[in-house]
């Protein structure tokens, strides 16, 4: 028998290619393994940020301006990557959630401020996902009540299981079910010549009028929410991430961005292509006409609708229950059974119930309720971005993972740009005209 | 006390509990955080009249 020792060159050479390629294989898999196990927080914020108004932002700015804005979608994500990235480190340090942080640091004022302001921008926020998957499943001639009925049970069943880790995997699964929207935009047969010459070169296509000032600013306001910050933060506490693995809690946000990024890009594609020039105000309606043309497509899109409310609102409705819980002291994690928590449960059982009775009530003012959630948010946001960048230059409790200068610089130019455009936006939506 | 009486007094005692433990802010106050947050309440008050002016908008319109 020949050994390694007295094997031939080429022989010797092939054995320490196969083992080197086992060792990194091995090594690879190990590194996915962690990976997946540190996950969560990152990717599902992330997708639950193309909530049911954001899929109705991006399906329109693919109606009015086609692919033209596609780059504009593509810087977004390296911006909410800058911020949410910043929750990671300041929950994996300080174990305490976004609205704990704030009472602590800046006392009680600015914490009634924060918890409330967060409780109403929620609360009315859920009205809209319920807003939307009720519209997205009246396609299939599914009645609201029972839209509405079976969502809340599902929502229920998912925090009463008793373990964080469960409810991360099944937030997965809908999390998957949202890149539906890549099959249907392959399905319209985009020209990728057009798509990279119209959609990748920076410009305002037909110029930069109040229009285009309005769906740039849509654009933003569907990507950073406040809530964001108050649930990646939570749930990075809840999940007990440590200072070691705030690298894995990097890497999850950027690909969470990534993933972000790539649903509203395929979205646009979908309606840029097929419905360009076609004025979009819902994606609900945008599904209708989408049928028409291609019954698959428009299905995709009316289910990534659901997918998309229904993420929204289990996140949301999370985001509120934690942050109750961090500052009035109760046990407020997924890991707690309802004896444990009843005030934790109760408070997501009480949002969720308001919040779908709300969209059945016959002459409820979905569309102001729509538009103050806009306004509201606008009130919390600069204040919970404020908040953090401050929280995070906090030497004494941040340490080494305290913000750099270069971080600051960056993080304080994201939030200026983001706090001066989210504010037009909301004035523009209060007073359409002002502006024109 | 009535039951609902208790319930309130009992939340409210909460609230009050949740004031005093968090009552000293912990984080120090350069003057770049006095600036900031000064400016953040500036904000939240133009916020809070442009909505006042809308409400009256539509108040008017009506």
């Amino acid at each position: 028998m020949q050994t390694s020792a007295t094997a031939p060159a080429h022989l010797k050479t092939r054995i320490g290619f196969v083992s080197r390629l086992y060792y990194i294989l091995r090594r690879g898999w190990k590194w996915f393994a962690i990976f997946l196990t540190v996950t969560g927080p990152g990717v599902i914020v992330m997708i639950a940020d193309n909530d049911a108004g954001g899929i109705t932002t991006y399906a329109a700015t693919g109606a009015r301006y086609g692919y033209g804005l596609l780059w504009f979608l593509i810087i977004l994500g390296p911006v909410a990557y800058v911020i949410q990235e910043m929750t990671v480190r300041l929950g994996a340090v300080t174990k305490r959630g976004h609205a704990e942080a704030i009472f602590d640091a800046f006392g009680p004022f600015w914490g009634w401020f924060s918890l409330t302001d967060l409780i109403l921008t929620d609360w009315l926020t859920l009205i809209t996902e319920f807003i939307g998957m009720t519209a997205a499943l009246s396609i299939f001639h599914i009645p609201p009540i029972l839209t509405v009925i079976v969502v809340s049970i599902i929502m229920l069943l998912m925090v009463l299981q008793g373990r964080y880790w469960t409810w991360e995997k099944i937030a997965f699964v809908f999390c998957l079910l949202n890149l539906v929207y890549i099959p249907g935009a392959i399905l319209v047969r985009p020209s990728v010549s057009d798509i990279v010459r119209s959609g990748l070169v920076p410009h305002f296509p037909g110029g930069f009028d109040n229009d285009m000032f309005f769906f740039l600013m849509a654009n933003i306001g569907t990507t950073i929410a406040p809530w964001m910050i108050f649930f990646q933060q939570s749930s990075v506490v809840d999940k007990s991430l440590k200072e070691r693995d705030i690298p894995w809690g990097r890497l999850d946000t950027a690909v969470g961005a990534f993933a972000t990024v790539l649903v509203a890009v395929f979205i646009i594609i979908t309606t840029g292509s097929v419905l360009k020039g076609t004025l979009v105000e819902d994606a609900a309606q945008a599904s209708i006409a989408l049928m028409g043309i291609n019954r698959w497509i428009g299905t995709f899109l009316a289910v990534g609708l659901f997918d998309a409310g229904f993420l929204g609102a289990i996140c949301i409705s999370l985001a509120s229950s934690w942050a109750f819980g961090e500052v009035f002291g109760w046990a407020h994690s997924l890991n707690n059974k309802i004896r444990e928590a009843p005030w934790f449960y109760g408070s997501y059982l009480l949002l969720v119930a308001t919040a779908g009775a709300v969209v059945l009530l016959p002459g409820a003012p979905l569309v102001l309720i729509t538009l103050f959630v806009q306004v509201i948010a606008t009130t919390l946001l600069p204040a919970a971005m404020v908040f953090l960048i401050i929280l995070l230059n906090d030497k004494e409790r941040m340490g080494e993972f305290r913000n750099t200068k270069t971080q600051n610089l960056l993080s304080a130019t994201v939030v200026a740009i983001i706090v001066a455009l989210s504010t037009m936006y909301a004035v523009t939506a209060l007073f359409p005209h002002l502006l024109k | 006390m009535s039951p609902l009486g208790e319930f309130f007094g009992r939340r409210f005692a909460r609230v009050r509990e949740v004031n005093r433990k968090y009552a000293a802010r912990r984080v120090s106050m350069t003057p770049a955080v006095k600036v900031v947050l000064l400016l953040l309440r500036i904000y939240l008050l133009a916020l809070v009249g442009i909505l006042v002016v809308k409400f009256f908008t539509i108040l008017a319109g009506r």
